[in-house]
């Protein structure tokens, strides 16, 4: 699957865009990257799959496309 | 011909359109980074009447990106600077300033006014304090903002509580310290312009129905590649739990502890912080000559009742830690330091020097 990152937590895992291995859901992916990133145990962001915003745990069908959507406050 | 001739001769615009733009409002939240260019496209594009505030003074840092503004306007409020330089600009629209910070207090009596709402404030306090006034008075947003070298913009509420509001993309706020700001980071000028320009289309189009807009949307761009990225929004049942839902819940919201800047320290954690974050500073709020001293600690010495004027003195900084002698009068001074600079973190030392001495030492 491909995993992308904005803002801060694209500096966290230090590349915008990376294939990583399939995830059964979202929690386990969450926890992957947290032991991975350990950084991002601090940060709040939202999920999309294939551009969709999903909320709690939802399951990730193999080859989909998971954004980590952080949020800004700058202006 | 008029101003806006090459506009409403284009297909699918439209004289019904411009129409339309004359008889709405805006109110745009912060003449910064991000407000400036909304503003000068929405003068531009007609819209009939439009209000800016912003509590803030002009500063030499904001001239690489608040480009309505130049060396001639430091110091000055940026709503009375923006208003008049808009108002010179155009004199068939009307331009209201508000120059002062939005409050709890104040929001919803501004807010009602209005017919759209953008938000190009910088802080997080202030956006989910923005986004819940409009859900109470019903008020489409049109939302910017960025970090440093990204941008994402969206249109929430635009029909109502079933439209999707920043709440339900992020129920949790993040403690300000989790995101720095501009101030703390920098950016470039363009960005915002980029951005605040975006924001100012989705205004245009929102309002006209030209195109499709970012409701329910939200769009991320990244400067350094070009890349954008639009996601489809949806409905978060926790973004219910914390909102206030009317006028007097949301008098009893602290946004600020809300999203985890609390008033209030200790030492322990004032000095770890002043050791690890950039851009802090402790003051000691104390008459001088005041005892015992703190001098083992690097700090500034400005009594309460000069805080006031102090404002050049301590803008440079995005955290300020103040300390007194047992901890009251330094809670006031945040209070006082919070309505000059309600995007710092600031917060008052608990004890004050008496705990400094009696647990430290």
């Amino acid at each position: 699957m491909k995993l992308l990152a904005f803002g801060k937590i694209a500096e966290i895992i230090g590349k915008q865009e990376i294939e990583i291995e399939n995830f059964p859901n979202t929690d386990i992916l969450v926890g992957y990257l947290q032991q991975q990133y350990p950084a991002l145990k601090d940060l709040k962001f939202s999920i999309a799959i294939d551009k969709k915003q999903v909320n709690g745990n939802v399951s990730i069908t193999t080859g989909a496309e998971v954004a980590l959507l952080p949020p800004f406050s700058g202006g | 011909m008029d101003r806006f001739e090459r506009q409403y001769i284009l297909p699918g615009f439209g004289p019904a359109s411009q129409q339309k733009l004359r008889k709405t409002s805006v109110l745009i939240i912060g003449a910064g980074g991000l407000g400036c260019p909304a503003l000068l496209y929405l003068s531009a594009a007609g819209i009939g009447k439009i209000g800016i505030i912003d509590g803030d003074l002009v500063s030499l840092s904001n001239l690489n990106r608040q480009v309505l503004f130049g060396k001639e306007d430091l110091g000055k409020n940026k709503a009375e600077s923006a208003a008049e330089i808009i108002q010179k600009k155009y004199d068939d629209i009307e331009v209201e300033a508000i120059p002062y910070f939005l409050t709890k207090e104040n929001i919803l009596g501004i807010i009602q006014n209005y017919d759209l709402i953008l938000d190009g404030s910088d802080n997080f306090p202030t956006r989910y304090l923005v986004n819940d006034a409009c859900l109470i008075a019903g008020k489409p947003l049109v939302f910017g903002a960025i970090y440093q070298h990204e941008g994402q913009v969206a249109i929430f509420n635009a029909k109502g509580p079933h439209s999707i509001n920043y709440r339900d993309l992020y129920p949790i706020p993040p403690s300000a310290r989790e995101v720095p700001n501009c101030n703390e980071i920098g950016v470039l000028g363009v960005l915002p312009g980029i951005i605040g320009t975006w924001m100012a289309a989705e205004c245009i189009k929102y309002l006209t129905g030209y195109g499709d807009s970012l409701e329910d949307k939200m769009l991320f761009y990244d400067l350094l590649n070009h890349n954008s990225y639009q996601v489809q929004l949806a409905k978060n049942q926790d973004s219910n739990q914390s909102r206030p839902k009317n006028h007097s819940e949301l008098q009893e919201m602290d946004y600020q502890d809300f999203c985890g800047l609390s008033t209030q320290t200790d030492w322990e954690a004032a000095l770890s912080f002043l050791k690890n974050a950039n851009q802090s500073v402790l003051v000691d709020v104390r008459e001088h000559g005041e005892q015992p001293e703190l001098d083992d600690v690097e700090h500034l010495q400005i009594p309460l009742a000069d805080l006031p004027n102090s404002r050049s003195q301590l803008a440079s900084f995005q955290n300020i830690l103040l300390f007194c002698q047992s901890g009251s009068r330094s809670l006031k001074a945040v209070d006082m330091l919070k309505s000059q600079f309600p995007d710092k973190n600031i917060q008052s030392v608990e004890g004050g020097i008496i705990r400094y001495f009696g647990d430290l030492k």
